[in-house]
């Protein structure tokens, strides 16, 4: 860990009451979802992150909190490359959004809402980003599953056609 | 059979101005069936006359579900999926997740594999600039350069199928290292191809880089600058036209790029012009690149000698009972990767390309996200569009580059 990084780590540290992981020489910052926002503020302006890489999560079901939601910031000057997680738990799945500070980040969390169900507080425009706008279920829940197509033989060809979704008259 | 919906206008309101819900501005559908939107993206454009107000793009239509399927793959099966993501640029998106899972697993790359991971990489990048400038030059009416561009890359497309077998979805990169060593042919076919593309490059640029139609409709459209695309998280040939020399071969060097020397070329016009010259010199440093790759080309193995991970070589089989059990067991089972989560990134032709990846110790990836650079960067769509013709949409769309199944995974 580089000593700019190290202040900013500590500072946070201090500040938000985060939680330190450091996993082939990655750091990883863990943060209650309250805080985030603030956090990314004080990251942004104060310690030179300027650049917010990415937004993904993660499933851990059925453990609890049951949702991991990850940002990767990267500080240009510095090279100095962080990882911020907030758990979410399962029940109301919640996070505020980081769009204020990173205004990149707002089809990213699109994207994560759209897979994960998880819903970003305050987001300016919160839809399905890339499954259709009428899909039910958020598809990398690990709950979710994994979607196949019938084989069609020609003794059940039309049975399974008659089945199959497709755009009304 | 379930139902269909339809998208209202009404639930785009908070995206469109005022004017659009009393009829004073047009919505107009852009896409996702048109030739000049690089794939199946659509556009949903506000138009006051033929003036962009809005632009609301609207991705999804490739979206193929592949995070999803490598979470039920072993890690072996998973990779091949992986070539369909960024379909122009097959072995970065390999690499990127070669990378991951070394890094993970703490796996060794020998040196000659690492040599040729950055030859093909630049090949790899050259070809799919070339498909660039062939597609984006067409949008803006000129025609020849396409075909020029396509010419050049069948050369590239040729040495692929050398060493894969495979044209475009060639799976070469394996965690730990190559499939295969490289054949005889190729150094000299590379040789020859990097002997030859500087003078196709200048080749190219007379036929745009002063060409007065072409310059009209490239400079000063598009513009952004630096501070908008670090805040958007804009990466590639669009943050380098707009003069920030941000370069992950040379911010954070992998595979060996940091013993080459190369120039990170920037542009500080931010204009679809400024994308277009950095994309170029891009191409001519990418020959420069190879061709020191190739100059101290090491000899010796291509795959680590770690069994744990990489089959045994076929003809230890028959002779050895160890080399027997490991071929069957990452053929059955796949390999356990250690339980951890890393974050690793190439460069791709668009930008950033990143992988996160997190494992649960088993054979599976537990989670596999791929951070694409043409999502990242189809986000400044509105920013870009605003206030100029439907006609410089194209023109923008083409300099920024996007591929879409990169962009809908």
């Amino acid at each position: 860990m580089s000593e700019a990084m190290q202040k900013a780590v500590s500072a946070v540290q201090e500040r938000f009451g985060a939680v330190v992981q450091v996993f082939k020489d990655e750091t990883t910052l863990v943060v209650s979802a309250d805080h985030i926002e603030d956090m990314m503020k004080t990251l942004r302006d104060e310690f030179a992150f300027t650049f917010l890489i990415d937004v993904t999560a993660v499933d851990y079901m059925p453990a609890e909190p049951r949702f991991n939601v990850i940002y990767h910031l990267y500080a240009m000057e510095k090279k100095d490359l962080l990882c911020v997680r907030v758990p979410v738990s399962s029940v109301r799945p919640q996070v505020p959004t980081v769009e204020k500070v990173f205004p990149g980040a707002a089809w990213f969390e699109r994207e994560v809402w759209d897979m994960f169900g998880i819903r970003f507080e305050g987001h300016h425009d919160l839809r399905r980003i890339v499954m259709p706008a009428d899909w039910e279920g958020h598809p990398l829940r690990k709950d979710y599953p994994l979607g196949y197509e019938e084989v069609q033989f020609t003794f059940n060809f039309d049975e399974i056609a008659g089945r199959k979704p497709s755009p009304k008259e | 059979m379930a139902d269909f919906r339809e998208v209202t206008v009404e639930e785009l309101r908070h995206l469109v101005s005022d004017r659009a819900m009393s009829g004073e501005t047009m919505l107009l559908n852009m896409g996702p069936q048109h030739p000049s939107t690089h794939g199946v993206l659509r556009l949903l454009l506000e138009l006051d006359g033929e003036i962009v107000v809005n632009c609301i793009p609207d991705i999804g239509f490739l979206h193929t579900g592949v995070e999803k399927t490598i979470e039920s793959k072993t890690y072996a099966q998973s990779e091949v999926m992986t070539d369909r993501l960024d379909y122009l640029h097959p072995l970065g998106n390999n690499l990127v997740y070669c990378l991951a899972v070394e890094k993970l697993a703490d796996l060794d790359v020998p040196a000659r594999a690492q040599a040729v991971r950055v030859i093909l990489a630049e090949l790899t990048r050259l070809s799919s600039h070339l498909i660039w400038i062939g597609t984006s030059s067409l949008d803006l009416a000129a025609m020849s350069t396409f075909l020029y561009a396509m010419r050049e890359r069948e050369m590239i497309m040729d040495i692929m199928e050398m060493c894969s077998g495979s044209r475009m979805m060639t799976t070469y990169i394996r965690p730990g290292g190559l499939w295969r060593d490289t054949p005889v042919e190729f150094e000299s076919a590379v040789r020859k191809f990097i002997d030859l593309m500087p003078k196709r490059i200048d080749e190219y640029e007379t036929l745009l880089t002063r060409n007065p139609l072409f310059l009209d409709r490239t400079r000063g459209i598009g513009v952004i600058s630096k501070e908008e695309c670090i805040q958007w998280g804009i990466s590639g040939p669009v943050i380098r036209g707009s003069g920030l020399a941000y370069d992950l071969r040379k911010a954070r060097p992998y595979s060996g790029y940091e013993q080459y020397d190369f120039d990170v070329p920037t542009q500080t016009s931010g204009d679809i012009y400024g994308r277009y010259l950095v994309r170029v010199e891009e191409m001519r440093q990418s020959v420069r690149i190879i061709r020191q790759a190739l100059d101290k080309l090491p000899f010796g193995p291509v795959r680590s000698s770690n069994r744990k991970y990489v089959p045994p070589p076929r003809s230890e089989i028959g002779t050895s009972m160890e080399a027997l059990i490991h071929h069957f067991k990452l053929w059955t089972e796949g390999y356990p990767v250690p339980k951890g989560s890393v974050y690793t990134a190439v460069e791709s032709p668009r930008g950033e390309m990143g992988v996160f990846m997190e494992s649960d110790g088993g054979p599976k990836p537990f989670r596999c996200h791929y951070r694409s650079p043409s999502f990242a960067n189809l986000q400044i769509m509105p920013l870009l569009t605003r206030g100029h013709f439907v006609a410089d949409v194209v023109g923008i769309i083409g300099s920024i580059d996007i591929v879409l199944g990169d962009a809908d995974r």
